[in-house]
């Protein structure tokens, strides 16, 4: 790979400790992926801020340490935990301090608080065509994919190093050709009511992540009706059960206006159809629990929108949370703050569902907890929720949830994929 | 001496071991468990099953962002696989041995070989891979 002089002199630590290790681990993948040369971003999306194991936080301390600053505007995805409510979350306060430290590193090196895995909501935003860096696999797919923002799938500690930095390898998804799609992922049989049904978007996203494995693909036959809330669901399931960065809808997404338009005016080396059967499926695929003792209903897998929030008033209006369940939101600070000036967030307040920010819910406290088992409508959710919290889950869509919890009883409606 | 594969260098490094394969893709955060290098996910083929030491070989990544801190950590704790072997690799998997290499002074080495060659890998089997070299010499 080419470097430039300035590149070079970082490389020899001319810029400090923290840049040549920084710009080091960026020259060798690059090097590995056969990049030609570096090429500057405009902003980062750091995935690495949640307290899991120790090594990210050695990695994030010893960079703050050596007195490492972000060189471009840099978000972060959640912490774990709510960093403001942790105790309400129960979170161990043998445990809180390391949380507390690896959030610190993060914003010694300057990066901006935004706590937040759906980082396209608010906050610091790219335009269509935008040579960025972002971690967080659902935030990932939806940059390139609905905004047309141009990312690879960047790693938690890449990630902190292209901020530093300020620059990544030119390999990738930065390039437009390796943007064309290569897979046609054909809809047939599917009716509109289907479409009406929220929680489609989730089950298709992680039906076409499995189709689509590590190549671009393309979706004919979605509606052009469909909504920031549900292109959010689908790119989140679609990046957990995939590789996938870069995911063309037909007729929505910016690069896919028309077929030709995503395939460059060439043709599909695959085609797949996808049938209602397989969607109800890869639904039965999903549930790993038992459906008869559900005790936490959990929401906000990407992080809630104002749009979801009013969403959830509507369901819960003139209800209320069952005393034999826990119902939990996620979201961000920002949204936090303008659903209590809209008076939502008192509304669910009085309905008994809780709303934390900063965190992620398959990070939850679990030993503070004993939950026997997640409902959630998140496809994301329920496929790491074992590997991750050791609960059972099931999925279904926001109706059911609400149901479940008004209830206590698990509900689901038949949906109209179901086989007959 | 056993069958010689030809394979691509992804992260350079030698290394030897008992295969561990899959044909399924890996997530390793949602899908290994960081402090025993056990596969954790319920719908995995190799559920349970650990990549300690193992020369893991699986087609390509999946998932989730935060593998990387996951190989980082393995490596950390003594856990990781002593090679990976794929079809294609990804950013997300290559970057835990790179960061390794330079934060632990530790190689996990990464080879790709192509489909054809790389159905020839069975669990169980013992595998010597260069990957600085690009390739791999399968025990009988």
């Amino acid at each position: 790979m080419h470097l430039t002089d300035e590149e070079k002199l970082i490389l020899d630590g001319n810029k400090g400790e923290a840049a040549r290790l920084a710009m080091s681990i960026l020259a060798d993948l690059g090097e590995l992926f056969g990049a030609e040369s570096m090429m500057p971003v405009s902003q980062v999306h750091i995935d690495a801020t949640l307290y899991m194991v120790d090594a990210g936080l050695e990695f994030a301390e010893k960079l703050a340490r050596l007195g490492a600053r972000v060189n471009v505007p840099t978000s972060l995805n959640p912490s774990a935990i709510d960093l403001v409510r942790w105790k309400d979350m129960k979170v161990p306060p043998a445990i809180f301090p390391k949380h507390q430290r690896l959030a610190e590193a993060y914003l010694k090196m300057q990066a901006t608080p935004t706590w937040t895995c759906a980082p396209y909501q608010q906050g610091i935003i790219p335009r269509f065509g935008e040579q960025i860096a972002w971690g967080e696999s659902n935030a990932i797919a939806f940059a390139n994919s609905v905004i047309g923002a141009r990312t690879n799938r960047y790693a938690d500690l890449m990630d902190i190093c292209a901020a530093i930095v300020g620059k990544v390898p030119k390999f990738g998804l930065h390039l437009t050709r390796n943007r064309v799609a290569k897979v046609l992922i054909e809809l047939e049989g599917f009716t509109s009511s289907m479409f009406q049904n929220d929680a489609i978007y989730p089950l298709l996203g992680y039906l076409v992540g499995e189709i689509a494995g590590d190549q671009v693909a393309a979706v004919s036959g979605i509606p052009s009706l469909v909504t920031f809330d549900n292109l959010k669901g689908f790119f989140a399931g679609a990046a957990s059960s995939g590789a996938v960065g870069l995911c063309h809808l037909i007729g929505i997404t910016p690069e896919a206006q028309t077929q030709e338009m995503c395939f460059h005016g060439g043709r599909p080396k695959k085609t797949v159809q996808v049938t209602p059967e397989m969607i109800a499926d890869s639904e039965r695929g999903l549930q790993t629990g038992k459906s008869g003792n559900i005790d936490w209903i959990t929401t906000g897998c990407p992080h809630y929108s104002p749009a979801e929030f009013m969403r959830l008033a509507q369901l819960m209006n003139g209800k209320k949370v069952n005393s034999s369940v826990a119902f939990w939101v996620y979201t961000s600070r920002s949204v936090y703050a303008w659903m209590q000036g809209s008076g939502i967030l008192g509304q669910l307040d009085d309905a008994g569902v809780t709303v934390f920010t900063d965190g992620c819910p398959l990070q939850y406290p679990r030993e503070s907890w004993n939950f026997r088992a997640a409902m959630t409508d998140s496809t994301k959710f329920a496929n790491y929720c074992y590997s991750q919290t050791g609960l059972p889950a099931a999925f279904g869509s926001l109706e059911d949830c609400v149901d479940t919890a008004v209830s206590g009883k698990f509900h689901r409606r038949r949906s109209p994929w179901a086989k007959s | 001496m056993g069958k010689k594969l030809k394979g691509c260098c992804v992260v350079p490094g030698t290394a030897s071991g008992e295969i561990l394969a899959s044909t399924h893709s890996i997530s390793f955060w949602g899908g290994v468990d960081p402090r025993t290098g056990r596969i954790n996910d319920p719908r995995h083929e190799l559920f349970r099953a650990s990549v300690a030491g193992k020369v893991l070989a699986f087609p390509f990544g999946k998932g989730s962002s935060t593998g990387s801190l996951i190989i980082l950590e393995l490596v950390r704790v003594g856990k990781a696989p002593s090679a990976i072997v794929n079809v294609r690799t990804e950013p997300i998997l290559a970057t835990g041995p790179v960061v390794s290499k330079y934060f632990y002074g530790k190689d996990v080495p990464i080879i790709t070989l192509d489909e054809n060659a790389f159905v020839l890998l069975k669990t169980g089997q013992f595998a010597t891979i260069n990957a600085t070299e690009g390739y791999i010499i399968l025990e009988n």
